[in-house]
């Protein structure tokens, strides 16, 4: 028993985030807050002390030596949360070598990828996220095979290391329902029979950890690793996201959480409007895109672009899913604003469009606590906009992640300001 | 240079082992006279459109706020169109027409139709799948005797959902696996259960060309598998086309003697050459965007757009030099090695340097909001100090896409005698929370949100949940 309790810490390698913590006391005046997790506050101030905001509101006194940053004018909310990205483990999508997100793993099993350990701070991606899209936490998290692995949470403060920005790991176990993506099954009822083996499985190992070690066991259906990364989810530690559109397969994947008493998220949910009381029911939380309306598969015949807004009419916790989720496009992860506003275009409320690409997803995955909200002793992950975040003409004009004016010139200003004459001066 | 004499020697061979031959009609003992087609003549229009507008009441819409792509915002103006066409566009009292239906927009916004120059709709239709997949001939590196029509699925629950986006006309261009992908096709979005009863009557024919990664991927192990094995390829299918456009020409002129052998590839190349079909040119680098300029000014032809042109923004002088458009993104790039240096600045550098700038999509889901990319665009210029007014914004997704497209004197601007091609907005169409209202086409309604009962739904979607997406919802 102390072995399994032993085996499991060392995957959940929990770090409070040591990006770049701005060791001083800054204090933005001025602006309209949305704290997400109460009013709006008109001509308030936000005092980040040492990354952590001490005090908010709006009539807030300034700390003696405070650095004072006027936002007059600006609307500032919290740092956006994109909860499934690839951000940091690919980079150009085509380019082989830049592609990490996806492990081999055994019979399209690889509970036990961290996905986390191939994180590069230095990728080009980071930055454009942070300053074009105001975002300043993200899910990092597999893709590929049925269970594609281990996810994690990192901070896009100006990290020169993985660790540095490495908020919380693991978050989440990945899986997929979808029988054509998942390797080496034939049917949607293998695609179900197998993650139940395989939970099944990992529970007897877990039970019979010195019979499994003598070999007294009959064969599982994963490896070691991949069977010890299971306990996690069994525990409910993490929960396990399935990505599934079906209207059929998402009440599957409902039902496999009430079979082994385990926490599930859906991600992608083409369909999921259709089942949405079941959902709220069980308190199944569901992330998606605000922008699909195309049956791009037979899977997805229902996809509507109301999905988000009666999801939440209905009670289900939501959070949007943006560009880069299948390690493409991971430019675009900036982008994840533009959904909230497509939300709101079909039938979310602002308030709750907000809530979809800050809160929901950090309540979503377990780092609430610390970002999603403007309080009192969260994180100084903080975005003043110069309109509505949402907006197109809109831009976020300073990010602060742990207090510290996040800002670096990226290579795609640089060729902006080579090119804005031509010919261009080399 | 022996390497790329072999190279040039293998591109020839290839082209002419795949020379078609003789249409099946005239072995197969037709039991009505042949066409044109049949016989020698090249026959240029051997799938005709059939489309004819329906025919609609005349509208007069008031109190609008229109941006006509020809000129200053009009505040509180009206459209009046009828039999198809728009007959005026103004400011102030709107005119009597006591025949029309009238349609108080109550200050909301009214543009031109919104024109997409790069759409696989049709070719890869939705819901997807190897059997659906239509858009490229992926068989030779020179397809020019495909024409993306006949892979067009009128049925492709796609299209009804771009016309919600208030798109009216899209050119449907095959795949960029190859050098030279084959005809495009110029559509309305419109229900028909022909290609035929979508094509836009009298459009040109565009030519689809690609540069870079794509050929050379697809074709790796045959050749091209270099950026150079490419450039050998375009050179040696104009080669030959040349030759055929002469020998066909000189026989069109004087009649002497049987006519020379018809030939697919070659047909559409030598039109080409005539002027008569435009070619649409998928390139990403600027350094081969300029070689692509060269090649053209080497063979005689234009290049009305380069398609993607993540690098546009690096050439942009001499686009404008010339008459290059930009069939082009707001922010997609990095998503492979030739697009690695895209900014979102790169339509509003286009658009400063003088070079038309349009905003395209490649994308079903891109093509219903190309307004929004287009203000997503115009804030990454304001970031650089290039602002856009509203009524040039216009532009990007209206007039300057139907240049791209031959048909500026037809469609594009809200002008008297242009095809009433309009879009009511519920608001600014440059905000995230505007949405078409609604959309007409040659006069005649296509679609209304208010109304879901009206809703086009393919057959592919009859009987399918849910009802028509485009009509619930919404924040006002």
């Amino acid at each position: 028993m102390r072995a399994t309790c032993l085996a499991a810490v060392s995957l959940l390698m929990i770090a409070t985030s040591a990006t770049a913590v701005a060791q001083e006391t800054v204090a933005i005046t001025g602006g309209t807050i949305y704290p997400v997790s109460g009013p709006r506050i008109e001509n308030g101030t936000i005092v980040i002390t040492n990354g952590v905001i001490t005090a908010m509101g709006s009539n807030v006194p300034i700390p003696a030596g405070a650095r004072r940053v006027d936002a007059a004018g600006k609307w500032i909310t919290p740092g956006l949360v994109a909860p499934i990205t690839s951000l940091g483990v690919v980079e150009v999508g085509a380019v082989r070598d830049t592609r990490d997100g996806n492990a081999r793993g055994n019979e399209s099993i690889a509970a036990s990828f961290r996905v986390w350990d191939a994180f590069n701070p230095a990728a080009t991606t980071i930055p454009v996220a942070r300053q074009d899209g105001g975002i300043t936490t993200v899910g990092v998290m597999p893709s590929g095979g049925m269970v594609a692995g281990l996810g994690a949470v990192f901070d896009l403060g100006i990290g020169k290391t993985a660790d540095g920005m490495l908020s919380k790991a693991p978050v989440a176990m990945v899986a997929t329902l979808d029988a054509a993506a998942a390797a080496g099954v034939g049917s949607r009822a293998e695609a179900l029979a197998k993650l139940k083996t395989l939970l099944r499985d990992s529970r007897e190992f877990n039970l019979g950890r010195a019979r499994y070690d003598a070999g007294a066991m009959r064969e599982l259906s994963a490896r070691r690793a991949d069977l010890d990364a299971m306990q996690l989810v069994l525990k409910g530690t993490i929960p396990l996201v399935i990505n599934v559109d079906r209207a059929s397969e998402i009440l599957n994947a409902i039902a496999l959480g009430k079979e082994f008493g385990i926490r599930i998220v859906i991600n992608g949910g083409a369909e999921a409007w259709s089942v949405a009381p079941q959902l709220a029911a069980a308190k199944v939380p569901v992330l998606t895109g605000a922008m699909n309306n195309i049956p791009g598969s037979f899977a997805a015949l229902g996809q509507r672009q109301e999905n988000l807004a009666l999801l939440r009419a209905s009670g289900v916790q939501v959070a949007i899913v943006g560009d880069g989720a299948g390690g493409e496009d991971n430019y675009n992860v900036r982008n994840l604003r533009y959904e909230a506003g497509n939300a709101v275009a079909y039938g979310m409320s602002w308030d709750d469009a907000l809530r979809a690409i800050t809160m929901a997803p950090a309540e979503i995955l377990g780092i609430s606590n610390r970002v999603g909200s403007l309080a009192v002793g969260k994180a100084g992950n903080v975005v003043i906009w110069s309109g509505d975040p949402f907006e197109y003409a809109t831009q976020p004009e300073r990010v602060f992640v742990a207090g510290s004016d996040a800002r670096v010139v990226t290579r795609q200003e640089l060729l902006t300001q080579r090119y804005r004459q031509l010919p261009a001066k080399y | 240079m022996r390497h790329i004499l072999v190279l040039l020697a293998a591109a020839g061979t290839a082209l002419q082992a795949q020379t078609p031959v003789v249409p099946a009609s005239t072995t197969a003992r037709p039991t009505a006279p042949p066409g044109t087609g049949a016989v020698a003549l090249p026959n240029a229009d051997p799938f005709p459109s059939t489309y004819r507008a329906p025919t609609a009441r005349a509208v007069l819409i008031t109190n609008a706020t229109i941006l006509t792509a020809a000129g200053p915002r009009i505040d509180r103006g009206y459209v009046l169109m009828r039999d198809g066409k728009i007959v005026s566009v103004g400011s102030g009292p709107a005119p009597a027409a006591g025949d029309a239906d009238v349609v108080d927009a109550n200050g909301r916004y009214v543009t031109p139709g919104l024109i997409d120059t790069h759409s696989h709709l049709g070719v890869y239709a939705a819901p997807g799948g190897d059997a659906l997949s239509d858009g490229n001939e992926a068989t030779a590196p020179s397809t020019a005797r495909v024409w993306a029509e006949h892979s067009v699925w009128p049925q492709d629950p796609q299209f009804p959902r771009v016309l919600a986006g208030g798109v009216t006309t899209l050119q449907i261009l095959p795949g960029s696996a190859n050098l030279i992908g084959g005809r495009s096709v110029i559509l309305k979005v419109v229900p028909s259960v022909s290609v035929q009863g979508m094509k836009f009557p009298g459009a040109k024919y565009g030519l689809k060309m690609a540069c870079g990664e794509n050929p050379k991927r697809v074709y790796a192990s045959r050749g091209p598998s270099t950026r150079m094995g490419n450039v050998a390829g375009y050179r040696a299918a104009w080669i030959t086309a040349e030759s055929y456009r002469r020998r066909w020409d000189k026989w069109l002129a004087d009649k002497q003697g049987d006519s020379p052998q018809r030939d697919l590839e070659q047909e559409t190349l030598a039109e080409v050459l005539r002027g008569n079909i435009l070619v649409h040119n998928h390139c990403y680098r600027a350094d081969e965007m300029l070689q692509m300029i060269d090649i053209a000014r080497e063979f005689g032809y234009h290049i009305r757009s380069f398609h993607h042109g993540v690098e546009a923004y690096k050439l942009a002088d001499a686009m404008a030099r010339d008459s290059i458009s930009g069939s082009l993104w707001s922010d997609w790039g990095g998503f492979k090695m030739e697009a690695y240096d895209g900014i979102r600045a790169n339509l509003s550098l286009v658009h400063n340097a003088g070079a038309r700038a349009i905003v395209h999509s490649d994308d079903p889901s891109g093509s219903q909001r190309l307004n929004q990319d287009a203000a997503k665009a115009r804030a990454a210029g304001v970031a650089v100090g290039i602002d856009v007014p509203d009524e040039t914004l216009i532009k990007w997704i209206t007039a300057n896409p139907a240049w791209a497209i031959g048909l500026q004197d037809r469609i594009g601007t809200l002008e008297p005698g242009k095809n009433a091609d309009v879009v009511l907005w519920s608001g600014n169409p440059f905000s995230v929370y505007t949405r078409a209202d609604r959309v007409w086409i040659d006069g005649a309604p296509r679609m209304d949100r208010a109304d879901p009962r009206q809703a086009w739904r393919t057959d592919f979607e009859l009987g399918l949940v849910p009802a028509a997406s485009t009509t619930t919802g919404g924040r006002r």
